[in-house]
């Protein structure tokens, strides 16, 4: 009998402990999210007023914070594109040749992932304005493809571990040349690894608000806007394109993770 | 082997890693159309560098391979008309087994109804139709190792390079394929150019046998010859289980030498030249060593015997010299005579090989430094 309550008990505990660690997991995105259809006018749009979309019909009539959305999904595309391609060439190129200080071009891929953000913003302010590039999008390009070039290239260098060096020579012995035979099958064989580190870009690119504060000149991104606008309360309309952040996350990552894009490899 | 026309010839080949790592040395090989070779020798012997070096995947450091005439040196591995199959398989992980086998035909720019064509033919050659559609790793790895070699073999070479292709196989699998990989040569009449460590393999594949050992080639011949007469110590101790003798050339008489050994003295025949006081090998297989009671003429090498094993078929022996050498015997299971004292080993004179001691070369240089 007492065994049985006790059993009872830790069950119920557990239940609480997770629970609790879900809510406080998810609590702060359900609120947003609950905020985003409250129907208040009144600052600091906290008090449930009822259900609405206002907020959403609200955010299309908000330019600047289109106008910062719109910038965030440039530059996260085009530092994305940038750091892919410079990423993957390294690592390949790491992983194929040796040369004299290969180890420490090794060791100098960390820096930028473990050096502070505010140090790295400073540097490359720094850098900018001693070479004279007027800060805007290019800068924040720029700098956001110096972060992520780190990550695409520990991303693909996971690929590559288990890669098996013969099938480019077993390409060639068949008649492909060599550029042929990156396009016919490194390429394809190091994909999903290459798309991986392109999602971890994209995501460090979007929410990045340190580096970009420092690089940004004029130009505004969604994150510096939210930012911002935080001195006069978060409002409602910024809650509402979070939301549909949220959700447009949540579909690369169900696409992702359901393996439509990587049905024809096996291997996983 | 029928005719003798010279396909991949191999002329004084080098092969330095780095400036210091000599791997093949000075390696002189003529390969016949149509004839299955094989490089056999033990792991880091130059056979794999050797294949790699045909099929262009490692530069030459000095000397020349010319396939049907032509020198490849020049010659990027996709423009060479050999293929390989890798020990790895290395089939194209993201594409079919179709695919796979197309790749070489699509690179060759082969029309698409061609491809069609071939492709499943070749499936059916190596009993993998249907296939098709499967990915490499939905395959065992005998289905694999068969798609390699459809995919090798698609681009009709005149030259099939594999690198121990069977390597990875248990070894039921391995017996079948051997007999299969054969079976396929001899269809196809293609040119099979194959490295393994496996003398069995060797032997039982081969037209002939091309036995390395530290990046040099010992001994070129057919399997029976291989067995039969090694050339080399190396290749007596290598090929099959056999019993070395080392000795000291005491008396020549035309063909027959009589030969002082640690333990006693014996006699060989050999039709091979030698000088009196010449340290020799000698080799013997266990099948062919007798023992007897009572002293026989041309040998005095006693020893007792130390085990007796009945292993089905055979019988096997050992009888341990006053040296503490163990002289391995083997006959067709009779019955097991139990010996208790001293018993006379000999042999049929014709049966033991004598080959040249490579201990001769250090003497000689040692004499050079003392008495030159």
């Amino acid at each position: 009998m007492r065994r049985k309550t006790k059993a009872k008990l830790k069950k119920g505990l557990s239940v609480v402990y997770c629970s609790l660690i879900y809510l406080f997991l998810f609590l702060p995105i359900f609120v947003i999210a609950a905020n985003s259809f409250n129907a208040t006018t009144t600052k600091p749009y906290l008090t449930w007023k009822g259900f609405s979309l206002m907020w959403y019909g609200k955010l299309f009539d908000n330019t600047t914070l289109l106008q910062s959305f719109g910038n965030t999904m440039a530059i996260a595309f085009a530092s994305t594109a940038i750091s892919v391609i410079i990423g993957t060439l390294a690592a390949v190129g790491m992983y194929k040749y040796k040369f004299k200080g290969k180890s420490v071009i090794d060791a100098l891929l960390y820096i930028p992932v473990v050096i502070p953000e505010i140090v790295l913003g400073i540097s490359l302010l720094t850098l900018f304005s001693n070479v004279n590039i007027p800060r805007g999008m290019i800068t924040l390009i720029l700098a956001h493809a110096t972060f992520s070039i780190p990550f695409v290239v520990f991303n693909i260098r996971a690929r590559l571990s288990g890669y098996d060096n013969s099938i480019e020579e077993a390409s060639m012995d068949l008649g492909a040349s060599r550029i042929s035979t990156f396009f016919n099958i490194t390429l394809p064989v190091l994909a999903p690894g290459i798309f991986g580190g392109g999602v971890l870009a994209f995501t460090l690119s979007i929410d990045d608000v340190i580096i970009s504060y420092f690089t940004n000149g004029q130009t505004k991104t969604f994150p510096l806007k939210v930012m911002e606008s935080i001195k006069s309360g978060v409002s409602p309309d910024i809650n509402a394109l979070s939301v549909l952040i949220l959700l447009g996350t949540m579909a690369v990552v169900f696409i992702t993770q359901s393996g439509i894009l990587n049905k024809k490899d096996r291997r996983n | 082997m029928m005719d003798k026309n010279v396909i991949v010839s191999i002329k004084n080949v080098n092969k330095i890693y780095g400036g210091e790592n000599h791997v093949v040395k000075d390696l002189n090989l003529d390969v016949y159309e149509g004839e299955f070779l094989t490089l056999l020798g033990s792991s880091g012997c130059g056979k794999t560098t050797t294949l790699r070096m045909i099929a262009g995947f490692e530069e030459i450091t000095s000397g020349s391979i010319t396939v049907e005439g032509e020198d490849i040196a020049n010659k990027e591995p996709f423009e060479r008309n050999v293929n390989t199959v890798f020990q790895s398989y290395a089939l194209f992980p993201h594409m079919t087994i179709y695919d796979n086998v197309a790749y070489g035909l699509k690179m060759k720019k082969t029309s698409k109804e061609e491809i069609a064509k071939r492709v499943p033919e070749m499936l059916d050659l190596v009993q993998l139709g249907g296939f098709e559609k499967r990915y490499p790793s939905q395959l065992s790895g005998g289905q694999k190792q068969r798609v390699a070699i459809a995919r090798a073999l698609i681009n009709r070479p005149r030259v099939l390079l594999l690198d121990e292709p069977l390597g990875a196989l248990d070894l039921k699998l391995r017996k079948q394929m051997q007999l299969e990989l054969k079976r396929l040569q001899r269809r196809l009449n293609i040119t099979f150019i194959y490295v393994t460590h496996d003398q069995e393999e060797a032997l039982s594949m081969s037209d002939r046998i091309a036995i390395m050992n530290n990046g040099v080639l010992e001994q070129v011949d057919v399997p029976e010859k291989i067995y039969e007469e090694p050339q080399t110590q190396f290749v007596a101790t290598f090929i099959g289980e056999t019993n070395i003798f080392e000795g000291c050339i005491e008396s020549i008489n035309g063909n027959n030498v009589g030969i002082t050994l640690e333990s006693g003295s014996v006699t060989a025949q050999t039709d091979r030249q030698f000088e009196c006081g010449e340290l020799v090998i000698l080799s013997i297989r266990p099948e062919r060593i007798r023992y007897s009671e009572s002293p026989v003429e041309g040998f005095n090498l006693r020893g007792k015997i130390k085990e007796q094993v009945y292993v089905g078929s055979v019988l096997k022996t050992i009888i341990v010299l006053p040296n503490g050498h163990e002289v391995r015997l083997e006959r067709l299971a009779g019955q097991k005579i139990p010996v208790s004292g001293d018993v006379y080993v000999y042999w049929a004179p014709s049966d033991i090989k004598v080959i040249h001691s490579d201990s001769n070369n250090i003497f000689k240089a040692l004499d050079n430094i003392v008495l030159g």
